[in-house]
């Protein structure tokens, strides 16, 4: 396989296929006649998964750098480039959108009734954008693709939304532009301190800073991304854009959207500022956060009424095990935050899409309303159960060996962060069976629910993959682990470097060890 | 020579504005925008002669746009007119979103 | 003498190299049964679910012959079974007589590894694993078969045997992995499968609420597993079984904190899964399942995962002192603790669920006080004599059921007061049932006596050790499990005389169609009732088997499970010896062994006796003229201690007012409310500023004006 896509050179091209493939199909859907949309697009974001399934074999992980790079200049006067790469890290993101898209546009076959042709026209633009998120090596290419990404979930909030579509659709604009545009500032800042003529991130990393600088620019863009992730307490556009979204939009965003920001924090805030990542107060205040989220939403998530707003909320529990495993610092740590991510992309948009089918053939998400649908829909309670199982971390699913890892990662250097989140594997269960029960379980006892109808051919084939895919990283997560193991240990090591170089040099790093003036001798010694 | 020419373009200029500010019909208040283009036409001219020909190619440009305004912007007026049967602009709020 | 002669060669450990025989199958074979029966429930719900949204109810039972749906699985799920327990024999026989102080590992992929970790999907074969997975395929078979009779009328027939296959699969995996993460997918496999099982009529909301309640508070102690997997990996750099063992005892220095911590969390995920204080709540709930199920899972073989656990951790509890006196304490008090309860319930599984419960201490008990063997060996009987009690009511369940639903007299099946007098209709249940009853009470020489008098000995003999440190608080746990032993003597006459004993009260038209279970069922109960009597000769203590006891040497297996255990506990014992010194030979307040299971025993069939003579003269009200208990201590009995109230109001409602707290205040008033404020004041603000603009050009021009003004005075001035 990996000659054959070597023959191609299908390193050369894959990555501008994948951005500006999503283009030309919205270009078709946009051309097509309106009944016509979804097929053109539905197809066309099936051959671009087919098209991107070969990265997972054409991705060598080598050394944990870029590869499959590709560079020329966009805005010369500048030195933006147009620069492309994939990693450990960026691969598993790519594959999690082409996968995604497909799934999203084949469920929102009878939920979007009206102005189709925009519809899926805007997301394949959101395709575009989200790869283009997770290809640019360049961090002004970067921001456009970040900021693109906006635009059409706005959109597919705003107009095919439920009631409260506008508040929805304009607080996930604003709270993420605001973030967003801390980043801007804080980027152009890096790029006239480094004084570099370019925006590639290989540049950036060089630029002279001092702690100080470090910590202003960590938090900069640190807010632009925990908005995105996100992280407790900026978290209560979520539920709000989830309940309010159509169906493949709540798909897409927790698939896809939401890991732009734990992705971001791995791509940029690690490598960017190593000294503010590891600085004592830093640490402590993104595992609380994290640890925070982790428990707190499960919390709230367990005294929702409205189905969707209760899995909008595990979301935000979801992240929290990818922020601790992040910031822990460790290999297992990262690298289960990964795989939490991948995992969470996949049982939550199962979830979101179960979700919608029993919206659509029920027109109400209130949990109350539901009851003893094991019964009428035995395929559909069946994925129900397998779905709420992974996204509760069941070993042998996804979300097991995810959780696993990133809390033990976590554990070898924050035990007490690690024991405090560990109790989200309790209140994951408080949260989820109930709901599970009072949708599935007791008795018939509505009307309406005794023809509510079982798994279409149609729907079948939206959860199958999802499904077979839970399943297939719960028991053989190697070929993903090993694949993003060289990345995650080149930002470790990057991390750990440079703050080896600050203690020789002598730059203060204050801890609770460090003295006020560390002599190098000493700190060098450590 | 030309302070007296400039006080007169101020003064249409000012006449201009001011009933530009309190008319309400709009006929008038198109004819008081034509008042003040005249004025600075009026301006150009008298300061060409001291500084060069340019300003006088200058007045040849605004009569030009003047024209063309005036043709859309009567073309306007007896639009609203016939919408709405008066050229009152305190009827008209369309700038008001 | 010379009868047993080959046999007890043949089970005595040799040089020679064990060789497995397909294990990796005995995993695969309920996988596939519930494949199978899977696809089958699956296809006959469709059927059901179709015949509903129609507005009717299904009867797969209508059509004759009987769908292929409701045939096939009592091929598949017994049949799958049958394969894995032939080849779990052939291991264990093929394991006798080899060299096993080298756990067998069979390695099929690598699970889960990074640049630090490394976890096989791998599985282990050693002497515990092997009685283990005995245990587990040979009283999962005779379920599996009992329940083709006793699940025969249900319209989940195939759903139920494909719950049930996989149940077995994820037992057989807990017993056999090679490391804590595999074990852990076993754990919490069977954990799923308890929730699916408990709530298998889950149309029922107080069914489906006991499985929610049981998974969720085995998570409680799922989560002290986890994160004494995390201490175990951040001090060996490894989560596989035969690196820690091996190396704990050079590594963890002797009653360390850490060592503590780490057995402390196994204590609390052992408690988990093995209901006991402070999580037993789940246990008793549970027994909303199908009979056949609260025999397999809540008897046999899930709830002993937590002994299991401790046993295989024995290095580990053996280099904490504090933790072995916890697991001991924990397992004596809720011996005595469950046991008083039983005394007072009426429903028959409820009862048999308690038993279960303090059957569970004495294991806890036994591991506890580092008889490892011992604790396996009650382990072992218990899953004989319990299965056989639950599948016994399980029996006059279906019995009582039938009787009742044929007269529709809406009468609790299970409620012991409706009883009475079966011992007339239902004749094998009977006897059976009584051998298990004398069994657990400990009377010689039925399988309870062997394996639960050595624990107690244990116990006494570890509070006379040399230099054990707790050892008055070991002679109270002593104390405290001989008086155990004898309200389970009577708790069990109790349940023996309402069931099956005195007149009949189901009433006189239900009386007709009482009867005995079909053959299919009654059949794996002689089977349990044969191992209940014989299944305790194979561990026969020294101290007894010279004497009565051992029918002076005569039964054969001397202490052979304690033998065959000895690769993997004897690290355990090793260190307890180096620090606790030899284990007496005398009970705290003197007298040998042979003198104190003399007492026991004769004090056991005297409470058989005694209480069956006073309970047989009693006469009985049907539970619905006779109410609960009003007052004295029979009333908090009956109502368990009100734990389960107590849990509700100092935990649950508390953990679910700070839920809405946090969602009703925090995120909706605290942090939306400043999101909204900001966004209001912005708004606040441009309507202000919209004040200006009317829409007038004349407005405009003359604010204009002024700007131009303001601009070019600036400039000028």
């Amino acid at each position: 396989m990996t000659d054959f896509l070597l023959s191609i050179g299908y390193e050369s091209w894959i990555l501008h296929a994948l951005i500006w493939g999503p283009l030309v199909a919205m270009i078709h859907v946009l051309a097509s006649p309106e009944d016509r949309a979804k097929h053109i697009a539905f197809r066309w974001s099936l051959a671009l998964l087919a098209v991107s399934l070969g990265l997972w074999w054409a991705f060598d992980p080598g050394s944990g750098g870029f590869t499959m790079t590709s560079s020329r200049p966009w805005i010369s006067a500048w030195g933006v480039d147009y620069a492309l790469g994939v990693d450990g890290i960026s691969l598993f993101m790519i594959l999690l959108t082409t996968f995604t898209t497909p799934i999203a546009i084949l469920g929102s076959f009878e939920y979007i009734g009206k102005r189709e042709k925009a519809f899926y026209a805007l997301m394949l633009l959101l395709e575009m954008g989200v790869v283009g998120v997770f290809a640019a090596t360049d961090v002004f290419l970067f921001y456009v693709f970040f900021e693109l990404t906006l635009v059409p979930m706005y959109f597919i909030v705003g107009i095919w939304g439920g009631e409260r579509r506008v508040y929805a659709a304009v607080k996930f604009f604003l709270y993420t532009a605001l973030g967003s545009l801390l980043m801007l500032v804080a980027i152009l800042y890096l790029y006239f301190q480094a004084g570099a003529s370019s925006f590639s991130i290989a540049a950036l990393l060089d630029a002279p800073l001092t702690l100080q600088e470090q910590l202003w620019l960590f938090a900069a863009f640190a807010i632009a991304f925990a908005i995105k992730v996100p992280v407790f307490p900026l978290h209560t556009w979520l539920p709000d854009a989830h309940v309010e979204a159509p169906t493949p939009g709540s798909v897409v965003l927790a698939a896809v959207l939401l890991k732009m920001g734990t992705y971001g924090f791995l791509r940029f805030l690690l490598p960017l500022f190593p000294e503010a990542a590891q600085h004592p107060t830093v640490v402590t205040v993104m595992m609380v956060l994290g640890v925070v989220g982790i428990i707190y939403a499960a919390w709230v998530a367990a005294v929702q009424p409205d189905a969707k707003k209760l899995v909008a909320y595990t979301s935000v529990a979801h992240m929290g095990f990818v922020v601790i495993g992040i910031f822990a610092l460790t290999v297992n740590g990262i690298q289960g935050g990964l795989v939490v991510m991948i995992s969470h992309g996949i049982s939550t948009g199962a979830l979101f899409l179960l979700l919608g089918m029993m919206y659509e053939r029920r027109h109400t998400r209130l949990i109350e309303d539901f009851g003893g649908i094991g019964r009428v829909a035995p395929l559909f309670a069946t994925a129900f159960v397998i779905t709420a199982l992974a996204s509760i971390g069941l070993p042998g699913t996804s979300g097991f060996v995810g959780e696993f890892l990133a809390l033990l990662g976590t554990f070898e250097t924050h035990p007490t962060v690690a024991i405090l989140a560990s109790t989200g594997v309790i209140f994951a269960a408080y949260y989820m069976l109930p709901m599970v029960q009072r949708v599935l379980f007791n008795k018939l006892d509505k009307e309406e629910n005794r023809s509510f109808a079982d798994l279409s051919r149609r729907e079948i084939w939206i959860l199958a993959p999802l499904l077979a895919l839970m399943i297939w990283i719960g028991t053989n997560p190697s070929p993903f682990l090993e694949r993003m193991g060289p990345s995650v240990e080149r930002v470790i090591e990057r991390v750990q470097l440079s703050s080896q170089e600050a203690r020789l040099e002598g730059i203060e790093l204050p801890g609770p060890a460090a003295e006020p003036n560390p002599t190098p001798a000493r700190t060098g010694g450590q | 020579m030309l302070t007296e020419a400039l006080f007169v373009s101020t003064l249409l200029f000012v006449i201009g504005s001011f009933g530009f500010v309190i008319r309400r019909n709009a006929i008038i208040m198109f004819l008081c925008i034509e008042l003040q283009l005249n004025a600075v036409n009026l301006a150009f001219v008298a300061i060409s002669r001291f500084v060069g020909i340019e300003g006088q190619l200058y007045v040849f440009f605004v009569m030009t746009v003047a024209a063309a305004e005036a043709a859309v912007g009567l073309a306007i007026i007896i639009s609203i007119f016939r919408h709405y049967e008066t050229v009152n602009v305190d009827n008209f709020n369309l700038l008001k979103w | 003498m010379t009868l047993f002669e080959p046999l007890t060669s043949m089970l005595q450990s040799g040089e020679a190299h064990f060789e497995p025989f397909l294990p990796g199958l005995i995993l695969l074979l309920p996988l596939l049964g519930f494949v199978l029966n899977g696809f089958l429930a699956l296809r006959s719900a469709a059927g059901s679910s179709r015949a509903l949204r129609e507005g009717g109810e299904w009867d797969p039972f209508k059509t004759e012959p009987r769908p292929a749906t409701h045939t096939l699985p009592s091929l598949i799920g017994p049949g799958v079974m049958l394969g894995a327990f032939v080849l779990a024999l052939i291991n264990f026989f093929g394991a006798m007589g080899a060299d096993l102080h080298d756990p067998v590992i069979r390695s099929y992929w690598s699970w889960i590894a990074t640049d630090t970790l490394q976890i096989d999907a791998a599985i282990q074969l050693d002497p515990l694993s092997l009685v283990m997975m005995l245990v587990i395929t040979g009283v999962g078979l005779l379920i599996h078969v009992f329940s083709v009779g006793y699940m025969r009328d249900d319209p989940g027939y195939p759903r139920y045997f494909a719950y049930l296959n996989l149940f077995v699969f994820f037992m057989l995996a807990l017993v056999m992995g090679a490391n804590y993460p595999v074990m852990f997918v076993g754990w919490e496999g069977v954990g799923l499968c308890s929730y699916l099982l408990i709530g298998f009529w889950f149309s029922d909301r107080e069914k489906s609420d006991a499985g929610k309640k049981a998974f969720i508070v085995n998570r409680i102690g799922d989560f002290g597993f986890l994160l004494a997997m995390f201490y175990l990996f951040t001090a060996f750099g490894t989560l596989d079984f035969q690196p820690i063992m091996e190396g704990a005892p050079d590594q963890l220095t002797y009653g360390s904190g850490l060592v503590t911590t780490i057995a402390l969390l196994f204590l609390l995920g052992a408690a988990g899964k093995s209901a006991q204080i402070p999580l037993y709540v789940w246990l008793p709930d549970a027994m909303a399942g199908p009979t056949p199920v609260s025999a397999l899972i809540h008897a046999a073989t899930m709830v002993t995962a937590g002994v299991y656990l401790v046993a295989r951790s024995s290095v580990l509890f053996a280099l904490s002192p504090v933790a072995q006196a916890t697991v001991a304490g924990v397992g004596v008090v809720t011996a005595l603790f469950a046991a008083t309860i039983a005394l007072k319930q009426y429903d028959i599984k409820k009862v048999l669920a308690y038993s279960t419960v303090s059957q569970l201490g004495y294991m806890f008990l036994g591991v506890g006080v580092g008889a490892y063997a011992a604790g396996v060996f009650h382990l072992v009987t218990h899953a004989f004599f319990k299965a056989l009690l639950f599948l016994g009511s399980g029996a006059v369940i279906h019995s009582m059921h039938h009787a009742l639903h044929h007269t529709h007299k809406d009468w609790d099946a299970q409620d012991m007061r409706n009883m009475g007098g079966l011992r007339r209709f239902m004749p094998i249940t009977w006897a059976t049932m009584w051998i298990a009853t004398l069994a657990i009470a400990g009377v010689w020489p039925f399988a309870g006596f062997f394996s639960k008098d050595e624990i107690i000995w244990a116990a006494g003999a570890w509070a006379g050790a040399e230099s054990n440190p707790y050892g008055g608080l070991y002679t109270v746990y002593w104390v405290l499990a001989l008086t155990a032993a004898l309200l389970t003597a009577f708790y069990m006459t109790r349940m023996m005389v309402m069931t099956f004993h005195g007149q009949n009260r189901t009433g006189e038209s239900e009386a007709e169609h009482l009867h005995e279970a079909p053959r299919v069922m009654t059949v794996p109960l002689m089977i349990l009732a044969v191992l209940s009597v014989f299944g305790g000769w194979i561990n026969v203590p020294e101290d007894l088997s010279a004497s009565f006891f051992g029918l002076f040497g005569a039964l054969p297996m001397s202490e052979w499970l304690h033998h065959w255990l000895e690769p993997v506990i004897h690290s355990a014992a090793e260190i307890q010896t180096e620090h606790m010194g030899e284990i007496s030979h005398h009970a705290p307040f003197g007298g040998g062994e042979v003198m104190w299971a003399a007492v026991s025993t004769v004090l056991a069939l005297a409470v058989v006796l005694v209480s069956s003579r006073a309970l047989g003269g009693r006469s009985v009200k049907v539970a619905v003229e006779d109410g609960e208990p009003t007052a004295g201590l029979g009333r908090i009995l009956y109502n368990k201690w009100y734990v389960d109230e107590l849990y509700d109001r100092i935990i649950v409602q508390p953990v679910l007012g700070l839920s809405r707290w946090c969602w009703r205040f925090v995120d909706s008033v605290l942090i939306d409310g400043t999101v909204n404020f900001v966004a209001n004041f912005t708004r606040l603000t441009g309507w202000l500023s919209s004040l200006f603009q009317t829409g007038q050009v004349n407005l405009y021009a003359f604010v204009l004006a002024l700007g131009a003004l303001l601009v070019l005075g600036a400039a000028v001035f």
